[in-house]
């Protein structure tokens, strides 16, 4: 299982492609590639992406299951998705609340 | 302290107008990222795990209390409430927007900072002691030198695309504070039989992945050639440095590759046709950049402070305070205040918004207004009054920052490592933080005594691990962090790089691994006055790799 996150241009924040091309703040709601076919469109809304200024440095990225939640499978990427794991009042994962709303 | 001329004001402000308009451009478009990156690196905006990153510049580690509190503002104001100070006594905001950067550039200049090279392949921000002016053994006043350095080098037109980035240390006391032999250029004032100012020199020290530690190429360099010789040095490293390699870009594989002798025939050759030209730089000048320097009048007072001395009979912790972090002063009655920003479990170097007003007050109603950023992530106070240590003490201590450690085991240095930062491979922080609280207690931290460990996410060594007495490398293998300790590093004037120990330790276990090392020290050091980084230069390896491997 795969998908694609990049940082947003206009804050750096981190964002993850969603379904359709929209890029989405939490990693629960990206678009999960199961199929090559998957990975090339996400790679074109990707670049586009991209081009849109919307978004930079755009790269796929491993997920995996653990305790039946869905999250990045190397530290580097489960950092990026929930904040310092020292600062847990920054960073995604002190914006929960955000999530459910 | 400096303050800006024309000159400075108008450069600063032009480069703060040409940001915001080369980051419009980005925001809409006109700018790819590929065309982008470099113009904002070279305006120390990085891109890291979370956010943006601006690195703020703190020329040798200088501040007023109108500077600092302008950093609490923009940590409030554009930021998460805190920054980080660095090693190379900068400060880092982890959570600028892109598009509020040029607002905080502008807010800089309002105050005579900014952020221009400190980064890129550039000349960086110029370090030196902490102590600078203040310090009993000083002999003269490095952040002259470092100042004229600071102006030959900002926009210096040749020297902005060298092979990789170069860094300047320099130092005015016979113990080095400034890590000067792992500099890609370090300098030791010093004078000649004849009484005159110069430099030693050392080029090519460096960390990071080759850690080498500088190489003498003058015992004596004149005052006035300062510049001139500095200028020949870059211009060596920007003609014969490699550029195919940013691993081997560094002007100390320069000195190796090419070899000492040839190095510095080819720096003497280039300064032969440099000197006495344009970078003379005349006595004059530095009279006159002194005069900025000057320290202030201090009163005349007794050696000992009564106030001082029955305060600390009442207060135990102020007593404490004063025994570890007080540097002798030059002047009687005075002395210079280290304000620990490594609290037991905190992060190394960070201080929130508040405690940088805290502390700029203090400045202001206590030091003359005056701070300093040490490359070991601490804050001083560099001119304070023996009697009003004990109200600084309370204020202080309200306020979470009367941490009695500097220079103890829980005085650490550790780099951001891989909870903010995009190139390393393992967590610092988390690391630090375990360390610390392990060796809180007050009684074991004062019986290690003096020990220097420094804690690096990746093999780039931001976090100075080679120079750590005890040092620990954290390094990525196959998805999980690994600790690999370093022992005998040091950044003094006895200068050397500490050795692998042995196979790293997983996070769980690396706290043990520091705990066993320093009971090994403990129970083979002659007698309480034989330092950890003495009795390791005694003992060497083998009683630190039987403790923690099996003999």
């Amino acid at each position: 299982m795969k998908t694609i996150t990049a940082n947003r241009l206009v804050d750096g924040d981190v964002v993850w492609l969603g379904h359709n091309g929209d890029w989405v703040e939490f990693v629960e709601a990206a678009w999960i590639l199961n199929s090559d076919e998957d990975m090339t469109k996400a790679l074109e809304f990707a670049k586009a992406g991209e081009d849109k200024q919307y978004v930079l440095g755009t790269y796929a990225i491993d997920l995996e299951l653990k305790d039946g939640h869905l999250q990045p499978k190397s530290l580097k990427e489960r950092i990026r998705a929930q904040g310092p794991t020292t600062r847990l009042d920054l960073g995604k994962q002190a914006e929960q609340h955000l999530r459910s709303a | 302290m400096y303050r800006y001329d024309e000159f400075d004001r108008d450069f600063v402000n032009q480069r703060v107008t040409q940001f915001e308009d080369q980051v419009r451009r980005r925001m809409s478009g006109e700018l790819t990222e590929d065309e982008f990156k470099p113009l904002r690196l070279m305006n120390g905006l990085y891109l890291q795990l979370h956010a943006y990153m601006l690195r703020v510049a703190i020329p040798y580690g200088t501040l007023n209390s109108t500077q600092m509190r302008k950093l609490a503002h923009i940590a409030r104001t554009y930021d998460r409430g805190y920054g980080h100070f660095t090693t190379r006594q900068n400060i880092q905001f982890n959570w600028p927007k892109l598009s509020d950067t040029p607002k905080v550039l502008h807010e800089l200049a309002d105050v005579e900072m900014h952020a221009i090279q400190t980064s890129g392949n550039c000349i960086r921000n110029v370090t030196s002691d902490q102590f600078a002016g203040a310090a009993a053994d000083e002999f003269a006043d490095p952040r002259v030198y470092a100042e004229i350095l600071r102006q030959w080098s900002s926009l210096h037109p040749e020297f902005l695309f060298l092979p990789r980035k170069f860094k300047i240390a320099i130092t005015g006391a016979d113990e080095d504070r400034a890590a000067v032999q792992v500099h890609d250029i370090g300098l030791q004032l010093t004078r000649n039989e004849n009484g005159e100012v110069g430099f030693v020199v050392y080029v090519g020290g460096g960390l990071g992945r080759t850690p080498m530690v500088g190489r003498k190429v003058r015992d004596f360099l004149p005052e006035n050639d300062l510049l001139a010789y500095s200028e020949a040095i870059l211009r060596v490293y920007n003609r014969y440095g490699r550029r195919d390699n940013k691993y081997k870009a560094r002007i100390k594989i320069l000195v190796h590759e090419t070899g000492l002798e040839e190095l510095k025939q080819d720096i003497e050759k280039e300064f032969e046709a440099t000197k006495d030209g344009i970078l003379n730089l005349p006595h004059e000048e530095v009279v006159r950049i002194n005069e900025y320097f000057a320290p202030p009048i201090f009163e005349t007072l007794p050696k000992i402070s009564t106030e001082l001395e029955a305060a600390k009979r009442e207060d135990r912790d102020l007593a404490l305070f004063a025994s570890r972090n007080l540097n002798a002063h030059k002047a009687e009655g005075y002395t210079s205040v280290t304000i620990s920003l490594k609290p037991i479990g905190g992060a190394p170097g960070d201080a929130t918004a508040d405690q940088m007003d805290v502390i700029a007050d203090l400045a202001e109603r206590f030091g003359y207004d005056e701070l300093r950023v040490t490359h070991e992530q601490n804050l001083v106070l560099p001119h304070v009054k023996l009697k009003d240590l004990p109200t600084i003490f309370k204020v202080l201590k309200a306020n979470d920052l009367a941490e009695s450690n500097a220079g103890l085991i829980t005085d650490m240095i550790a780099c951001p490592g891989l909870d903010y930062c995009a190139l390393a491979n393992a967590r610092s922080i988390p690391i630090a933080q375990e360390i610390s609280r392990r060796f809180e207690e007050v009684k074991r931290q004062n019986e290690i005594g003096n020990l220097k460990l420094k804690i690096s996410g990746c093999i780039n060594a931001c976090g100075h691990h080679h120079v750590g007495h005890i040092g620990i490398l954290g390094v990525d293998r196959k998805g999980e962090e690994l600790y690999q300790i370093t022992l005998g590093g040091s950044a003094d004037q006895n200068t050397s790089i500490g050795k692998i120990i042995g196979r790293g330790f997983p996070e769980a276990e690396i706290t043990d691994a520091v705990e066993t090392v320093v009971d090994t020290y403990l129970a083979n050091r002659l007698d309480e006055d034989e330092s950890f980084i003495d009795a390791y230069r005694r003992l060497g390896d083998q009683p630190f790799k039987d403790a923690l491997y099996g003999a």
